[in-house]
């Protein structure tokens, strides 16, 4: 069959079983646009901004699991790809971005809208091809989706030059089979190695799980789940580990790390094995690498070889996809009754209920972690989707929502892409209609994509947004209070009125100021056929606790301020004793 | 630091190098030299990359290379019985009759000439590094000129090839190659 090498994008795409794509056309790219008409079951969804493709595609594919793709034009458009790209490829996630290039006779020559992408996206990508021929789209493309979601997943580039959409090939679906001699998505750990790990696990009097977001990918809750109640071993998330295991389940402590609870990161610290899985010991997990959990064996569950040994020294390393590696040692897990660790560590909990925020006296303040903690209780009987930007609410809706499912926290965790929560939602949406999604933001982050409530607006998208309205980049404002003594440099932030805005759009748009009316507004927004924004307005000047500081020891946490009776704690913000600094 | 012989099979594509290097960038691994040059398989290039990294640093690096889709395999070589060779060109100064005394020291590192001029010498001299680091010592009271290096290859010795060239898998792999938590693949594929 003899195609245009545009029309063989389509194919593959269709083949490779792929229902929606985000884009924005433009002139190199046009081509293949243009061959979409003849595509009518794949759907486009028109973005306001190419970063704004690139996180929806990203958001379909943490939602989904499948590859999510999107489409830019060459120069600009590309370049507008590279946040998405690298937030996806910092968080493992399948992607295939398709970007129009000038044609081949004019590369190198500066032609209008030339970028060299291939050459900018290297470093942020799995993979990256340029295409000059038509003949070489089909191959290309299956390679391009193979190596995307295979192995440790992530983002891959194809740029097509003009000539090679414009000119015709024959196509040729079997013949155009992936060819990667060098490519080896799949490892197996030595047998040798196996018998280390089983001797570590089966010995252990303190172990402990981390478990990362590659339970999730790995779709491997099982098999956590079976070792830790096999083993009666505890089990502390990652950021993107939430979800992975349910947080209902007894053995799970939640969330580890610079926002953690103090007490997990005890345990961690106190430990005598920890079983990592699917994790790669991110400085925002183990805090000073020198003091990290320095009493404890290691043992390193992972699909990527490049990652053992990098930042912590381990013992074992079981290479391999999480649930197989798990099945496989399973069988051999004795099980143990650890019932005095587990008494440990519910005691290192100490005063940690009291200090919790929620238990803070409605003073008529509206708190960000009340607010996320509400819509959390309102909402959970659906297990919602919730994608969060990246700062202060994100925090506080990984220690105040609770997520008992895989893939219904959606986040940007090692790049920390604000901007992020808005196209992401739009792209989860489009994976899991059937699903409540909810948006959660800052005003900061909200403010750097949020010309896509265009796009939610022309897709008739039903995502309810909730943003965390402080006036300030209120991360960036807790370490000038913590670190800098309070000079808020650049961190005021005047922001629109968020209820016009969402106007604007023709969305709904709902103001909220206390507390009180936090449930109407979030059941009002539920019952809306379209999205609404509410605008949460919440205490200016609150932090996040606990706070391991960057590059300290992990269990030396700025803890939360005990509640005083009849005193205001956190909106008077005039002494220095609000918060204790580690020992 | 101490230093690693990494060999590396690589894609014969365009850009690769690129990876390579970007690679080495990127992660901050240090390259002390770095050759590229066809092998006796066509479409198969061949990179000698020395590095200043501890045993640690080699097996990350050795890790980081595999996981570019472009590198077939790779050999650290560092342990093996190999040979490992420099070559250089040398342009030394041979004015006021020093001729003679530097093609005798020539002769004992078994430099050639190459070119001769009225005042100059150009020698090519093949060897281990160390001998190399050798003759420019003892040229350097006549005066370089100009000098340049190719950088190590390396080569196991024996008649086996260290690595077989690599098996053309296709890319839906079942057999699932070993590792160790030193991250080396087990040469056995």
């Amino acid at each position: 069959m003899k195609l245009t090498g545009a029309e063989i994008v389509w194919e593959v795409l269709q083949r490779e079983g792929v229902k929606v794509v985000f884009g924005y056309p433009g002139g190199a790219i046009l081509p293949t646009y243009d061959a979409m008409t003849k595509y009518p079951g794949i759907h486009h969804v028109l973005v306001r901004h190419e970063q704004g493709a690139t996180h929806m595609a990203d958001g379909f594919a943490r939602a989904s699991g499948q590859v999510g793709v999107a489409i830019a034009t060459s120069g600009p458009g590309a370049t507008n790809m590279v946040t998405g790209i690298a937030t996806a490829m910092m968080d493992s996630s399948p992607m295939v971005c398709i970007t129009g290039q000038v044609g081949s006779k004019a590369i190198g020559s500066d032609a209008f809208q030339e970028t060299d992408v291939t050459g900018v996206t290297l470093p942020v990508t799995k993979h990256n091809y340029l295409v000059t021929k038509a003949q070489d789209v089909a191959r290309t493309l299956r390679e391009a989706f193979y190596i995307a979601r295979s192995g440790r997943p992530g983002p891959v580039l194809v740029d097509i030059t003009k000539d090679a959409q414009q000119l015709a090939a024959e196509f040729d679906w079997e013949a155009a089979a992936p060819r990667l001699p060098g490519y080896r998505p799949n490892l197996r750990a030595l047998p040798s190695e196996y018998q280390t790990a089983l001797d570590l696990i089966n010995s252990a009097k303190r172990p402990l799980i981390l478990a990362g977001q590659g339970v999730i990918k790995a779709n491997a809750t099982r098999q956590v789940l079976e070792l830790a109640e096999k083993a009666q071993v505890p089990i502390a998330l990652t950021l993107l580990g939430i979800g992975g295991i349910p947080a209902a389940h007894p053995l799970n402590l939640g969330m580890m790390g610079m926002h953690g609870e103090a007490w997990v990161n005890q345990a961690i610290q106190q430990a005598d094995l920890l079983i990592a899985c699917g994790m790669r010991f991110d400085d925002r997990v183990t805090g000073n690498l020198r003091t990290y959990a320095a009493q404890a064996k290691k043992i390193h569950i992972e699909v990527d070889p490049s990652e053992v040994n990098k930042n912590v020294r381990v013992d074992a390393a079981l290479m391999g996809d999480l649930g197989e590696v798990l099945d496989e040692v399973l069988p051999s897990v004795r099980a143990a009754d650890h019932s005095t660790w587990l008494d440990h560590i519910t005691s290192l909990k100490g005063d940690a209920a009291v200090r919790d925020i929620q238990s803070l006296p409605d003073s008529g303040h509206l708190y960000a972690a009340h607010v996320i903690n509400d819509i959390w209780r309102l909402t959970r009987e659906g297990d919602p989707i919730v994608v969060t930007d990246v700062g202060q609410h994100q925090m506080w809706e990984a220690q105040y929502f609770r997520h008992e499912e895989p893939r219904s926290l959606i986040t940007s965790g090692g790049l920390g892409t604000m901007g992020f929560a808005l196209p992401a939602a739009v792209g989860a949406k489009f994976a899991r209609p059937d699903k409540e999604v909810w948006v959660i933001a800052g005003d900061g982050g909200f403010q750097m994509t949020m010309a896509e409530l265009a796009t939610v607006a022309q897709e008739k998208v039903k995502v309810n947004i909730a943003i965390i309205n402080n006036a300030y980049l209120g991360m960036v404002r807790q370490w000038q209070e913590f670190f800098y003594e309070k000079r808020y440099a650049a961190t005021p932030l005047l922001g629109p009125d968020f209820v016009k805005l969402a106007d604007a759009f023709g969305l709904r748009g709902l103001r909220v100021t206390q507390r009180s009316e936090v449930q109407a507004a979030v059941e009002a927004a539920r019952h809306h056929d379209g999205s609404v924004v509410i605008d949460f307005q919440v205490e200016q000047e609150d932090a996040v606790f606990p706070m391991v500081p960057a590059g300290a020891d992990l269990d030396a946490m700025i803890r939360r301020p005990k509640p005083q009776p009849q005193l205001d704690v956190l909106s008077e913000t005039g002494g220095d004793d609000e918060w204790e600094m580690p020992r | 630091m101490p230093k690693h012989i990494l060999v590396a099979y690589v894609e014969d594509k365009p850009g690769v190098l690129n990876r390579v290097a970007s690679l080495f960038r990127r992660r901050a691994f240090n390259i002390e030299s770095l050759t590229v040059g066809r092998t006796e398989q066509d479409g198969v290039s061949r990179m000698t990359i020395v590095v200043d990294a501890d045993e640690l640093m080699a097996r990350r690096i050795e890790a980081n290379l595999y996981k570019l889709v472009n590198v077939l395999r790779v050999d650290n070589v560092t342990d093996k019985p190999a040979v490992a060779r420099d070559l250089a060109l040398i342009k030394v100064s041979a004015a006021n009759g020093k001729r003679a005394e530097i093609l005798q020291l020539a002769d004992v590192f078994r430099a050639r000439v190459v070119d001769i001029e009225e005042k100059s010498l150009m020698l090519e001299v093949t060897g281990s590094e160390d001998k190399i680091e050798g003759i420019l010592n003892v040229l350097r009271p006549f005066g370089i000129i100009e000098m340049v290096r190719t950088g190590l290859v390396a080569m196991a010795r024996g008649s086996e090839a260290v690595s077989a060239n690599p098996p053309q898998l296709p890319a839906e792999v079942t057999e699932a190659p070993l590792v160790d938590s030193g991250l080396a693949l087990a040469h056995s594929v």
